[in-house]
């Protein structure tokens, strides 16, 4: 029996004049996840895009990549079978069969998208499902609590069988590309790949930077990001990463200015110099991992001498979170196993004993105006590492 | 490059590059009965007689394993649980590798009693207390002959007269993943039962260790198939590892202890006279071994000092695996005494015989500066 993939997609549909524009980039961007695994066939009909691969091995690899594209909702292999009951019933038996173990409670449900089949979803629903029932023995039919849920679509071309358990869960959100660039602030611990990722899943194209502070943090700590953002990459199909050198400003802050300014100093350098990449790249915000109160810098007072250095956007999609819902979704995006290695970042070298957690902007800017603040941001800049991140598959 | 990190591992000698191309060519399986079966398997005999001649024992009680941690691991592992209907009681140090720490713990899981030894100041255990701790259900002891992170030469030579008279039953494992071919071990005269060494600490290839086993030791494997090894070690051996081992093995009979002590001696007197507020975590000097010193440059974190040798291509270790977001202070300085100051900020120099006194000169200079740039911008 031919076996398709269904790629079912959400929000989109709900789109006006631009729906056909975010179809086609959903359509490029599946292109492009699987494209080293396989050269498929799309086609697109009903809110539904069906795939053929050309090597029928790879369809389950094919499937897993695309449940981590945003805009699709779910991902099921199908059997197609022609839009005849003969060939739905025999189809469905064939197509089903493993998982309809004897002692299964399973049930059918049949949707008729071509209003022209001549029988009634219910009637297809229970005309398939006897036939299942009186082919495999010891079956049990429960329309309230099936294990098995046996599906069959009739739709324009042809009819589609699949089990409902077998169908995965995509992961929501917009294509990527349908709202322009921003600039993630990626360190290495577990906020910051949680907020990018929220970012991304709303379409979001992704650049990401790093400060990097060698030898107070590792090459270790570096090839962490690196990882970080190649599983991030996993949702983005790629990521600019630019590596930063830092260790010069944070030794002339510490030379500088009072210890208890030296983190929101600190901050300050990071959102200036990550505006001046977005800004040469063509991005239009700053995406960091900030969550109110959760360190002395992300008090409101620290947020706000660290906001007002910039003039873009600064997006903090986890700034009402708790913690505890943060690892919860860094486990589901799988960065939190790589974010909790234990290598120093550029943030954990340099803190002071006591942070100031109520700063008033008038004294950071005093301690700021000790240091030459141009030249060092230009002289970062010119240090800049760029490495383009692909997949860590 | 000045690499001081040979402890961790060593770099391949020409020879012992040109052994594992040599056995690359012959690459049968050992258990083949044609020609080149038996080729390989000569390797393999050849290696156990160069092995054998390192600690005094009979090339037929060397068997080969992935490494020290598998050696530690099967003799641990393989010698208690066949044996655990003669006693539950078995004996350890709290100094040494995870290799031996965890498979104890696994052991301590399944109803096994564990004394665990204590060390002095210097690193060395107390053999009154060891001869308090043996009792008539002891089945099992293993004591590392030389320490990895400071380098305590322990006195493996006196331990099995005392199990003789306390614990007749109980059998004696030695870890010298550290010590093989750089101090003397004789497992025959010293009665030593079980001992485990790994190949890469002597410029040979990674992925090669030995188990040395007695006559009349009992293991249960872990590995089972094919019964290579006499059954102890199912697994097509790693003919090319062997060959490593066995040349590495060879060439370190010339190993010069005098002259890497000459280079340790010189490097701390270099480090003593030039830079301030430093402790030396060592044994005594009848105990130490020549190739590990250990030193803690207070107030600062030994990770960034490390990183920032690395600027001059030196390459060290920490004293342990510290840092800010894993607490966990290594076992073994905390068990000679060292205060979480020291701990954090010690670096293991461990040395071979390719340095020379040039090197230990600049490395000195190095530290100097190194040491006072990060104590002037880096709070404790």
């Amino acid at each position: 029996m031919k076996e398709i993939i269904l790629v079912k997609y959400g929000e989109i549909i709900l789109k006006g004049g631009n729906r056909p524009k975010f179809e086609k980039l959903l359509m490029d961007n599946i292109r492009n996840a699987v494209r080293n695994i396989d050269n498929i066939k799309m086609n697109i009909a009903q809110a539904t895009i069906y795939i053929t691969p050309q090597n029928d091995d790879k369809i389950d690899l094919i499937c897993e990549r695309l449940s981590l594209v945003f805009g699709i909702v779910s991902v099921t292999k199908a059997g197609v079978c022609e839009k005849d009951m003969e060939a739905i019933r025999t189809g469905a038996l064939e197509y089903c069969k493993n998982a309809l173990m004897p002692g299964k409670k399973f049930k059918v449900e049949a949707k008729r998208a071509d209003k022209h089949f001549p029988l009634t979803s219910v009637e297809i629903s229970m005309d398939v499902g006897g036939y299942l029932d009186d082919k495999i023995e010891g079956l049990v039919c429960d329309v309230h609590n099936p294990e098995v849920t046996v599906k069959i679509e009739i739709r324009d071309y042809a009819a589609y069988i699949y089990c409902e358990q077998n169908k995965l869960s995509g992961q929501g959100g917009m294509p990527i590309g349908t709202g322009s660039k921003a600039t993630l602030l990626l360190s290495g611990g577990i906020d910051s790949p949680v907020a990018g990722h929220m970012i991304a899943k709303r379409g979001v194209e992704i650049d990401a930077v790093n400060f990097f502070s060698f030898p107070y943090t590792s090459e270790r700590a570096k090839e962490k990001v690196i990882d970080l953002a190649s599983i991030l990459a996993k949702y983005t199909s790629k990521i600019n990463l630019y590596i930063v050198p830092f260790t010069e400003i944070q030794l002339a802050i510490r030379d500088n200015c009072p210890e208890e300014h030296m983190t929101l100093i600190m901050r300050r350098f990071m959102m200036k110099i990550s505006e001046r990449i977005a800004k040469q790249n063509k991005a239009m915000a700053l995406i960091t991992g900030e969550s109110v109160g959760q360190v002395a810098s992300q008090t409101l007072a620290a947020l706000n001498v660290t906001n007002s250095v910039v003039s873009i956007p600064v997006l903090r999609p986890l700034i009402g979170m708790d913690k505890k819902e943060i690892v919860e979704r860094s486990r589901e995006i799988d960065t939190f196993n790589t974010s909790i290695l234990p290598y120093e970042d550029c943030c954990t070298v340099f803190t002071p004993k006591h942070p100031t957690t109520n700063p008033k902007l008038v004294n950071i800017e005093k301690s700021e105006a000790k240091l030459d603040v141009e030249e060092l941001i230009e002289k970062a800049l010119a240090g800049i590492e760029t490495i383009t991140v692909y997949p860590k598959m | 490059m000045i690499y001081l990190d040979n402890a961790s591992t060593t770099e391949p000698s020409e020879n012992v590059k040109n052994a594992v191309v040599d056995a690359m060519n012959n690459f049968g399986n050992p258990s083949s009965m044609h020609r080149l079966g038996i080729n390989a398997e000569n390797i393999i005999k050849k290696a156990q007689g160069n092995i054998a001649n390192i600690i005094s024992s009979n090339p037929g009680n060397i068997f080969f394993t992935s490494g020290g941690t598998e050696s530690n691991n099967t003799a641990i592992l393989g010698y208690c649980r066949q044996n655990k209907k003669r006693g539950m009681h078995i004996i350890t140090t709290t100094v040494e590798h995870p290799s031996v720490l965890a498979p104890f713990k696994m052991l301590e899981n399944e109803g096994f009693i564990v004394t665990y030894l204590k060390t002095d100041n210097f690193g060395l255990i107390d053999l009154n207390e060891f001869e308090e701790a043996l009792t008539n259900d002891t089945i099992f002891v293993s004591v590392m002959a030389v320490n990895n992170e400071i380098g305590t030469i322990m006195p493996i030579d006196k331990l099995k007269p005392i199990m003789k008279k306390k614990a007749p039953k109980a059998v004696l494992h030695v870890d010298a993943v550290q010590a093989y071919g750089k101090i003397p071990i004789k497992v025959k005269q010293w009665g030593i039962d079980m001992l485990s060494a790994s190949g890469h600490k002597i410029h040979a290839i990674k992925g090669t260790g030995i188990l040395y086993i007695a006559d009349n030791i009992n293991i249960f494997p872990l590995l089972n198939g094919g019964g290579q090894q006499k059954n102890i070690r199912s697994g097509t051996e790693n003919v090319v590892g062997i060959a490593a081992f066995s040349k590495a093995s060879e060439d370190v009979l010339k190993y010069n202890k005098d002259y890497v002590g000459q280079l340790r001696d010189y490097l701390k007197n270099g480090i003593e006279k030039n830079i301030d507020r430093i402790k030396i975590n060592e044994s005594k000097k009848e105990t130490q071994a020549e190739h590990i010193l250990n030193i803690s440059f207070l107030g600062l974190r030994s990770e960034i000092l490390l990183h920032s040798l690395e600027m001059h291509e030196i390459y060290v270790s920490t004293g342990s695996a510290c840092s800010t977001n894993k607490p966990m202070p290594s076992h073994v300085l905390t068990s000679i005494g060292c205060s979480r100051d020291e701990i954090d900020s010690a670096i293991r120099f461990s040395l071979s015989e390719n340095l020379s006194f040039d090197d230990m000169d600049a490395v000195v200079e190095a530290l100097k500066k190194e040491v006072y740039n990060i104590r002037k911008y880096v709070r404790k």
